[in-house]
């Protein structure tokens, strides 16, 4: 048995204090509430997504327990990217000094949209620009998302590089696509510097009594245990795609489930819905479990046992 | 997920307030509220006014409490819940002395918390807050569950004239209390808060925010304020424990 467990992250020249990251639109509203997951155990934190103009989101239900996971369609509420820039300026300046770093997340309806707001928050010098053009929730106004297509994927990749001056990028994408290694391929190709794999799943729940969908939006994005096996594929697939480092996100609730995602190859893995489930403590925990869980392989750190699937 | 209920009993409680009893239970304590859901119309939060059979109070202010009040006997509504963390009653309840102090809607959650108390023999006094005598909510109902009620309105026209922190000001002073629980606009619970950090006294307060995803997820009910940073009405409360 190996008695010391490092779990320090290394992930673009960032020093994570663990691979554990607070995944974008679970409670990264207010510089308070990220410092906070941050001082509850996460070892980086991502903003709410933002875009160029302040969102409402949809109205109620925006999103219900279905049983086996979460579905939500809260429909990109934002302050938009001037309000947002001062919110991470303030999150950023209080998440140095406790070594915690934060990752932006930006989308917008077109690639001018996706740089302008990039620009604008890089500002508040964030260490990393997570880039979501995969959100299911918003197809009645945006359309098809950006995620859908290699070449649209690689445009605004090239865009929010160049807006985005020195600040490294992840771009977010989703699990809905033919082949989410030929995305991952492409947005690299354009200049992504991390891929973030993956977003929800579109799905629809209805409740047979009403006779309609919950959402007030009828589809929404399915996240938390459901979406593991799926997120692990996609994750693997990336591996197997690309080089750069990717931010394994999607249905982990536990340490061994951490485990199982960098084993599928991810460098660091998000967690959302997991707070629904277990609290907002729930970020320090999975750090705990997972170094339980290398403690218990006889491994010394990450590395022991990320991409194993592969081996 | 959604429960489906139907509307069994409606009782009128005062000129906009109505009482919904539904047909069976929502396994839940005093404090904890339900994401109510009218389909195609919204779902908005709701305290849990008892939870056997489940009940809500519900006072008219704006089209989703007005839809709620449309509702007839037999007719159905859904429930998600409970949510949120509920108020905690002394170790030992018996013989100890509570204050509640309760503004608007905020009477009905103090309610099934009081006959929760009295039933494990408690001595509980609730100060009711309203505009008008015609504001008044419940007290006739927990005076009959064997609460002494003490009632404040701002025109004076039901007992004493003034704001319903007078009232808990009286009550703390007659003797003092082993906690203070309060549910209410968040003008009045800053004044609670404040009279008990002044007398020393343990309290547990009740926030009232907008929100959605009721799931501590979406953070639209954050709570700002100096004394709680970072705070979500609905998974971290919407009780506040001193
Ligand atoms: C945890 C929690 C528990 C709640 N429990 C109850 C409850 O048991 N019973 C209940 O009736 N409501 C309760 N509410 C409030 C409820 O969720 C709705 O906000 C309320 O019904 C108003 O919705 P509306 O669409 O009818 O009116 P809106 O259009 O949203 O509001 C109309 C106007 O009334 C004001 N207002 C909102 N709520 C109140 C109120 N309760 N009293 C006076 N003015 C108000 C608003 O600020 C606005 O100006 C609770 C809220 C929370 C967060
Ligand atoms: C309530 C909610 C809001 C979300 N909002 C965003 C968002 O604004 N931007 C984004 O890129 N992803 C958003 N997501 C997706 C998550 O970041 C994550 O990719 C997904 O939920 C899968 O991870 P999980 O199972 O750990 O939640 C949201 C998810 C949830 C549940």
């Amino acid at each position: 048995m190996t008695d010391a467990v490092d779990l320090t992250c290394e992930f673009l020249g960032l020093r994570l204090p663990n691979p554990i990251i607070l995944a974008s639109g679970v409670i990264g509203t207010s510089a308070a509430l990220m410092v906070r997951a941050a001082r509850e155990g996460a070892g980086a934190v991502t903003a709410k997504s933002c875009g160029p103009g302040p969102r409402a989101g949809h109205p109620n239900p925006v999103a219900v327990d279905w049983g086996h996971g979460v579905i939500n369609a809260i429909g990109l509420s934002n302050p938009g990217a001037v309000a947002e820039v001062a919110l991470l300026a303030d999150a950023q300046a209080r998440l140095r000094s406790l070594g915690v770093p934060l990752i932006a997340s930006v989308f917008g309806g077109t690639v001018e949209e996706f740089a302008t707001v990039a620009r604008i928050v890089s500002g508040a010098d964030p260490d990393l620009i997570e880039v979501n053009v995969s959100c299911p929730n918003v197809a009645d106004e945006f359309g098809t998302p950006f995620a859908a297509s290699c070449a649209d994927a690689a445009a605004v990749t090239e865009a929010v590089k160049v807006a985005a001056v020195g600040i490294p990028i992840s771009l977010k994408l989703a699990p809905n696509v033919p082949s989410i290694g030929r995305i991952a391929a492409a947005v690299v190709e354009a200049g992504a510097d991390a891929i973030t794999a993956i977003n929800t799943m579109p799905g629809m729940v209805i409740n047979a009594d009403a006779g309609r969908p919950v959402l007030s939006n009828r589809v929404g994005g399915l996240s938390g245990p459901a979406l593991k096996p799926i997120a692990l594929r996609c994750v693997a697939e990336v591996a197997s795609a690309v080089e750069v480092p990717i931010i394994g996100t999607g249905g982990v609730m536990t340490g061994r489930d951490a485990a199982e995602m960098l084993m599928a190859g991810a460098t660091a893995v998000g967690v959302g819905t997991a707070v629904w489930y277990r609290g907002v403590s729930v970020l320090g925990e999975i750090a705990d479990e997972l170094c339980a869980f290398l403690r218990g392989s006889d491994c010394a750190g990450l590395g022991d046992i990320r991409g194993r699937i592969f081996e | 997920m959604h429960r489906t209920y139907t509307v069994t009993e409606i009782r009128d409680e005062n000129y906009r307030t109505k009482t919904l009893v539904l047909d069976r239970a929502l396994i839940a304590k005093p404090g904890q509220f339900a994401m109510v859901w009218l389909p195609g119309v919204d779902e908005r939060p709701f305290s849990i006014a008892a939870a056997s059979p489940l009940t809500l109070t519900v006072v008219a202010v704006g089209p989703f409490s007005e839809r709620l009040h449309q509702l007839g006997e037999g007719e159905r509504l859904w429930v998600r819940g409970p949510l949120g963390q509920p108020f905690e009653l002394p170790a030992q309840p018996s013989g100890k002395r509570l204050v509640m102090v309760g503004g608007g809607y905020g009477v009905a959650p103090l309610r099934f918390l009081a006959r929760e108390a009295l039933t494990a023999n408690a001595a509980v006094e609730v100060c009711i807050g309203a505009r008008t005598a015609a504001d008044v909510l419940l007290a006739e109902r927990l005076v009959m569950d064997g609460a002494v009620v003490r009632v404040m309105t701002e025109d004076g026209s039901r007992g004493g004239r003034g704001l319903v922190t007078a009232a808990l000001e009286a009550a703390v002073l007659e003797a003092r209390p082993a906690s203070v629980y309060a549910c209410g606009p968040v003008p009045m619970l800053e004044a609670v808060e404040s009279r008990c950090l002044a007398h020393g006294l343990p309290y547990q307060l009740s926030w009232e925010a907008r929100m959605r995803c009721g799931m501590g997820l979406c953070g639209t009910c954050e709570v700002h304020g100096r004394r709680r940073e970072g705070w979500l009405a609905c998974s971290d409360g919407p009780v506040s424990v001193s």
